[in-house]
C-alpha cells in the first residue's frame, strides 16, 4: 500500500483513518468503529434541502478539476422529475499530475461510499455508478470488497439502514482513455459507447446518464461529504480560506526530495507545499518552474509562486487550481521537450469529435517536435500560441482548453529556451521518418 | 461461447446494474473482463457479447476501436506499460523505455517472439508521485530504474 509519511503541516480530515503504513484497506468493521456510517445516519433523518445547504455552506468545490462549487451542482437536479436520478463517481483520474483518488479508493472506500449515500438521499436517487479507469484493476477489486462489505451490512440495498431507502452502487471499469474523464464523455462510456462528449447544455443535472438528471462529482468530492454533515458545512469551511472550503489532497511529483499525496488545507502558501511537504527540490537544485494543477493548468514561474494554493488565487495569478496535481521541474528541465511531450498525450487523447482539438492538437504535437528537434523557425513558436488561442474555448469539452492553455503559457514564459533550440540546432530539416515535410 | 464460470457469474450480476432496457451500459466491462480472459477481443468474443447485449456488431467494433485497453490482437504473456508522460519523463521514464526496448529486443506497441513480453509507451498511469512507474499486466511498479526492471523481466522469465 502507497502512503507517504505524514507531514507536521497536514491537516487530516479526509486521511483522519489513515496509519502509517496502512497495510491493509479500511475494512467497514474499523470504520464503523472510526464513526462510520454516522453521518449516513444522521442524514437519512434530514431533509434532501438540509443536506444540499449544509454542502453549499462548506464551500465545498470540485475536487476533479473545474471546481465547480458541489452544493450548487446538486441544487440544479430537478428532484420532482418523473424519472430517476442517478449518481456518477468519476474515478478516471488520468489527468497527468494526479494520483490521489486511487489513494482514496484503496484505502478507505466505504468513505466514499457513505458519501454517494449522502448524495443520494440529497437528489432522491436509488443508483450509482464508480466509474473506474481500467488501468486501476486493483482499486477497483478493493471498492467492490468494501461495495459488498456495505451490502452485507445493510448500508447499501433496498433497504438502506432500515430508513426503506434503496440505493444501489456498483463499479464501472474504463477501458483506457482520458477523454472519458469528461463528465459528459464519462457518461457515455457508461452507456456503452465511444467517449465522445456531449453538447451542453443540457447538464447532466438534466439530462445525464441514460438521459436521466445525474450528478458526477470526483472521488474526493464525494470522499469530503461525510464529514461536512458530520460536523457541519461551517466547521469544514474554516479549514479553507472563504469560497474555497475545507482541506484537499495534493498529489506532488517531479524534482522533489519527498513526493507523495499529502492532505492540506485550502489556501496554504504553494511554496510551503513544496518546500516542506515536498522536501524542496531535489539534488540542490534551482526551482524552475511549477505546473500547479495537472499538466493542463499553465505553467507558472518561480516567482509567481507566492501564493496562496486554493482556487481563486491560482485563477488570479492565470492559472488554476485543477485536480491538485504539483508537478515542480528543476533547472535541468528541458522545458522546449517537455511541452512537447504534453502535446503529444493531448494529441493523442483528443477524441476527434470537433474539428479545432483533433486537428490543433495534432498540428501542435507536429510543430512542437520540430521546435524539440532543433528544426523549427521562429515563425513556428508564434504558430504554437495562434493556433491554441485558435482553439481554445471553441471545442465541445475542455480538452482543447486543457491542450492550448499549457501551450500559452510555456511559449509566453519560457521563449527565450524556444529560441535558444532554434539557434542551438545542429539539425535544420526535419528527419523525414519521424516528421513529414511541412510547407509554411 | 462461454467463459469460466467466475466470469459468467460476473456477466450476470453486471448486466443488471444498468436500467431495464440500457444493458448496453456493460459493454466496455464486459469487452475488457472477457479480453482478459480469452487473450484478445477475438471475432468469437465480439459476437458473443453483441448478442448477450441485443447490439450490433459494429456497435463493439466501434468501442474496440476507440479504447487504448481493448485489442483485437493478443498482448505478451506479461504485458509491460511503461509510462513516459510528465512526471515519469522528468524522473526517468523516457530512459527507462529506451532501457526496456534493449532488453527485449522489441519496440513500442511489439511483442516478444515467443509471445512471452509486450511493450507499450504508456501515457500518465496516475502513479506520478512514484514515479517513473509501469504497468505488468495490472501490477503496478513505482520508481522503477533500470535494474529494477531487469531484475523484474529476469524473475518473470524465470517463472515461466
Amino acid at each position: 500500500m502507497l502512503l507517504n509519511k505524514p507531514h507536521p503541516l497536514e491537516v487530516k480530515v479526509l486521511t483522519r483513518r489513515y496509519e502509517y503504513p496502512q497495510k491493509d484497506a479500511i475494512g467497514v468493521d474499523e470504520y464503523v468503529a472510526k464513526e462510520g456510517y454516522e453521518a449516513l445516519k444522521k442524514a437519512l433523518d434530514m431533509t434532501p434541502d438540509a443536506i444540499i445547504d449544509e454542502v453549499k455552506k462548506s464551500s465545498l468545490r470540485g475536487r476533479g478539476g473545474a471546481g465547480f462549487p458541489t452544493g450548487l451542482k446538486w441544487s440544479f437536479v430537478d428532484r420532482k422529475s418523473p424519472k430517476p436520478k442517478y449518481i456518477v463517481v468519476n474515478a478516471d483520474e488520468g489527468e497527468p499530475g494526479t494520483c490521489k483518488d486511487r489513494v482514496i479508493l484503496e484505502h478507505e472506500g466505504h468513505r466514499l461510499i457513505e458519501g454517494c449515500l449522502i448524495a443520494g438521499r440529497a437528489i432522491g436517487s436509488n443508483r450509482g455508478w464508480i466509474y473506474i479507469r481500467g488501468e486501476y484493476r486493483t482499486q477497483i477489486e478493493a471498492m467492490d470488497r468494501a461495495l459488498a462489505e456495505a451490502y452485507a451490512r445493510g448500508y447499501l440495498g433496498d433497504n438502506v439502514m432500515g430508513s426503506g431507502w434503496a440505493f444501489h452502487l456498483s463499479t464501472h471499469t474504463g477501458a483506457g482513455s482520458y477523454e472519458c474523464g469528461e463528465e459528459s464523455a464519462l457518461l457515455e462510456s457508461l452507456e456503452g459507447k465511444r467517449g465522445n462528449p456531449r453538447l451542453k447544455p443540457p447538464f447532466p443535472a438534466t439530462s445525464g446518464a441514460f438521459q436521466c438528471p445525474t450528478i458526477v462529482n470526483n472521488v474526493e468530492t464525494y470522499s469530503a461529504v461525510p464529514d461536512i454533515i458530520l460536523k457541519g458545512g461551517e466547521w469544514y469551511a474554516a479549514l479553507g480560506t472563504p469560497k474555497n472550503g475545507g482541506t484537499r489532497l495534493v498529489c506532488l511529483s517531479g524534482h522533489l526530495v519527498t513526493p507523495g499525496v499529502y492532505e492540506v488545507p485550502l489556501g496554504m502558501p504553494l511554496m510551503t507545499i513544496i518546500n516542506e511537504l515536498g522536501g524542496g527540490v531535489w539534488k540542490g537544485r534551482k526551482l524552475k518552474a511549477v505546473i500547479p494543477g495537472g499538466s493542463s493548468s499553465p505553467v507558472l514561474r518561480p516567482e509567481e509562486c507566492d501564493i496562496p494554493a486554493d482556487y481563486d488565487s491560482l485563477a488570479k495569478a492565470g492559472s488554476m487550481l485543477g485536480s491538485g496535481a504539483t508537478m515542480v521541474l528543476d533547472e535541468t528541465t528541458d522545458m522546449v521537450k517537455l511541452m512537447a511531450r504534453i502535446m503529444k498525450f493531448y494529441a493523442h487523447e483528443s477524441c476527434g469529435w470537433c474539428i479545432p482539438c483533433r486537428e490543433g492538437t495534432a498540428w501542435l504535437a507536429k510543430i512542437l517536435a520540430r521546435l524539440d528537434e532543433g528544426a523549427g523557425t521562429k515563425k513556428d513558436i508564434d504558430m504554437v500560441d495562434e493556433l491554441a488561442q485558435g482553439m481554445f474555448g471553441r471545442t465541445f469539452c475542455a480538452l482543447g482548453d486543457a491542450a492550448a492553455m499549457p501551450a500559452m503559457s510555456f511559449v509566453k514564459k519560457f521563449r527565450g529556451e524556444f529560441e535558444a533550440k532554434i539557434a542551438n540546432a545542429k539539425v535544420y530539416m526535419p528527419a523525414p521518418q519521424t516528421q513529414p515535410l511541412v510547407v509554411l | 461461447m462461454t467463459f469460466s464460470p467466475e466470469l459468467e457469474a460476473k456477466f450476470a450480476k453486471m448486466v443488471q446494474q444498468y436500467p431495464q432496457g440500457r444493458q448496453k451500459g456493460a459493454l466496455i466491462p464486459m469487452l475488457l473482463f472477457a479480453q482478459d480472459e480469452v487473450g484478445a477481443v477475438t471475432p468469437d468474443v465480439i459476437a458473443e457479447v453483441a448478442r448477450r447485449l441485443s447490439v450490433k456488431p459494429v456497435e463493439v467494433e466501434e468501442v474496440i476501436g476507440y479504447y487504448t485497453m481493448l485489442t483485437k490482437e493478443p498482448r505478451g504473456k506479461h504485458h509491460i506499460q511503461i509510462c513516459t508522460n510528465v512526471s515519469c519523463m522528468v524522473t526517468g521514464g523516457e530512459e527507462l523505455f529506451a532501457h526496456a526496448c534493449k532488453k527485449l529486443g522489441i519496440g513500442n506497441k511489439q511483442k516478444t517472439e515467443d509471445g512471452q513480453f509486450s511493450l507499450e509507451e504508456t501515457e500518465c498511469l496516475g502513479a506520478c508521485s512514484w514515479a517513473p512507474a509501469m504497468l505488468v499486466n495490472y501490477d503496478f511498479h513505482f520508481v522503477v530504474t533500470p535494474e529494477k526492471l531487469d531484475q523484474l523481466i529476469d524473475n518473470l522469465k524465470k517463472t515461466q
